[in-house]
């Protein structure tokens, strides 16, 4: 299959060029927010944040990134397992292990004796490693939103079937719709538009996006990650709102169903159930968590371990990640931001992962300040 | 984290949930418990290992066929 289109020069100067005439009509200055970390880095990777401002297009980056949303009181509740328990294995992908809390962070922690941090890329891996291991307690660490959920889920049912009764999993599950619509209520941000996250989309489909055009009148458009993706992602939205008739528009239609992936809402229908989650700079948030039902207790670290992810640990100071999570704030706008926090001395989830708003920002237009958003 | 990319099946184990894929040259393990009736030859997106979705050829025809207009527009 080829992708040479969706990264053909013509292709996306047209595109471009569309867009620019759209937003020119429209009756106000245009912000979009990308919801999806992923989106994030694409749009800057490939120069879309810059093209699209000329084209009258300011893109707002929103609550995406599942790292950087899980409070601290989840990382440090994993710190604590592998540096109290021996005989432990602790498992999760690589970003999580560099949030820095107040007790440092998974990379730097000391585990206890015969114990370990290990990362994956897969929670498959886990599984394997816990029956590679059968002596040891191995717990996954598993963060993400409705894209990567089903396949923790899977490990964990399977691990469950197995009776492996040293493996089991610690949740930081999160669903996308509640914090759009905490977004929208609070009314902190002027927003004309979404694009709605692709991989998200092909798990939960359309219908859970429907209330942003319902209830609140605006337009939204799940979109794909080549450049041209995102772009049509774009126009569909200005033309939604040229035609005032804000709806969900699919413009990602070879991978995402309108239905979703039935298979995948089944399984996490079956073993998890929401919660009122706590958000990094959101708050907490009606239904905006999944944690396991209590049937599924044999494989839940919290009930396990008796773990209770503490709700008052703050952020380190002067870190505005939670700002930047609610798109209030353009990272360069932080005071710390490429003077104290970089990279390679992350001071919060923001800089650390590899869809995080200020990392992003840091990788492609570098320390520097950038224009001041007009909001 | 949401990062997700499109590969093709070359072979299922006989369980069907799981197997291996081809990703520009490189065979890879994936987990197909979450596609139905999966078979050699399908695209599918992989995330963390797990195929999420599979490709829907006439749908990325068609999305293809809407972008080579508007590349020889700008030709024109």
């Amino acid at each position: 299959m080829t992708t040479d289109l969706f990264h053909d020069r013509r292709v996306t100067a047209g595109l471009l060029a569309e867009i620019a005439v759209l937003a020119r009509k429209a009756p106000s200055p245009i912000r979009l927010m990308e919801v999806c970390g992923t989106h994030t880095m694409a749009i800057h990777r490939h120069g879309l944040k810059v093209l699209l401002r000329e084209a009258g297009v300011e893109m707002i980056s929103g609550p995406g990134c599942p790292v950087c949303i899980t409070p601290d009181g989840f990382h440090e509740a994993a710190i604590r397992l592998v540096t109290e328990r021996e005989n432990f294995v602790l498992t999760t992908f690589g970003d999580m292990t560099r949030i820095p809390t107040r007790l440092g962070s998974l990379q730097t922690a000391v585990p206890a004796r015969n114990s370990a941090v290990k990362i994956v890329y897969s929670p498959a891996e886990a599984l394997d490693l816990a029956r590679l291991n059968p002596s040891k307690d191995v717990v996954f660490f598993g963060v993400g939103f409705e894209t990567t959920i089903p396949a923790i889920t899977v490990t964990a049912t399977q691990a469950l079937a197995e009776k492996r009764s040293r493996f089991s999993v610690l949740t930081a599950f999160w669903t996308i719709p509640p914090p759009l619509r905490a977004i929208l209520t609070s009314g902190e941000i002027r927003i004309s538009g979404f694009l709605y996250p692709g991989h998200v989309s092909a798990v939960i489909g359309l219908e859970p996006y429907d209330f942003v055009a319902r209830e609140f009148g605006l337009p939204g458009a799940v979109t794909g990650f080549e450049p041209a993706d995102i772009l049509l992602g774009v126009r569909s939205v200005l033309e939604q709102i040229r035609d005032g008739r804000p709806r969900v528009e699919n413009a990602y239609a070879r991978v995402v169903r309108a239905e979703g992936n039935p298979a995948a809402r089944a399984v996490m229908e079956k073993e998890l159930e929401p919660y009122d989650a706590l958000w990094r700079g959101l708050g907490r948030i009606p239904g905006s968590g999944l944690r396991f039902k209590p049937h599924a207790a044999p494989i839940d670290a919290a009930v396990r371990y008796g773990l209770r992810p503490a709700e008052d640990a703050s952020d380190a100071p002067g870190c505005r990640c939670g700002e930047v999570l609610r798109g209030v704030l353009d990272p360069p706008q932080c005071a710390l931001f490429g003077r104290i926090c970089t990279p390679d001395h992350p001071r919060g989830p923001c800089m650390v992962s590899l869809e995080g708003s200020c990392l992003v920002h840091h990788k492609y237009r570098g320390p520097g300040p950038s224009s001041k958003r007009k909001s | 984290m949401c990062l997700a990319i499109p590969v093709r099946v070359v072979g299922i184990d006989p369980s069907g949930d799981t197997g291996k894929v081809d990703y520009l040259g490189t065979k890879m393990g994936a987990n197909f418990a979450l596609i139905k009736d999966i078979r050699v030859g399908d695209w599918v997106i992989v995330h963390a290992g797990f195929a999420i979705s599979r490709l829907d050829e006439k749908e990325a025809r068609e999305t293809l066929t809407m972008l080579r207009e508007v590349q020889n527009a700008g030709e024109a």
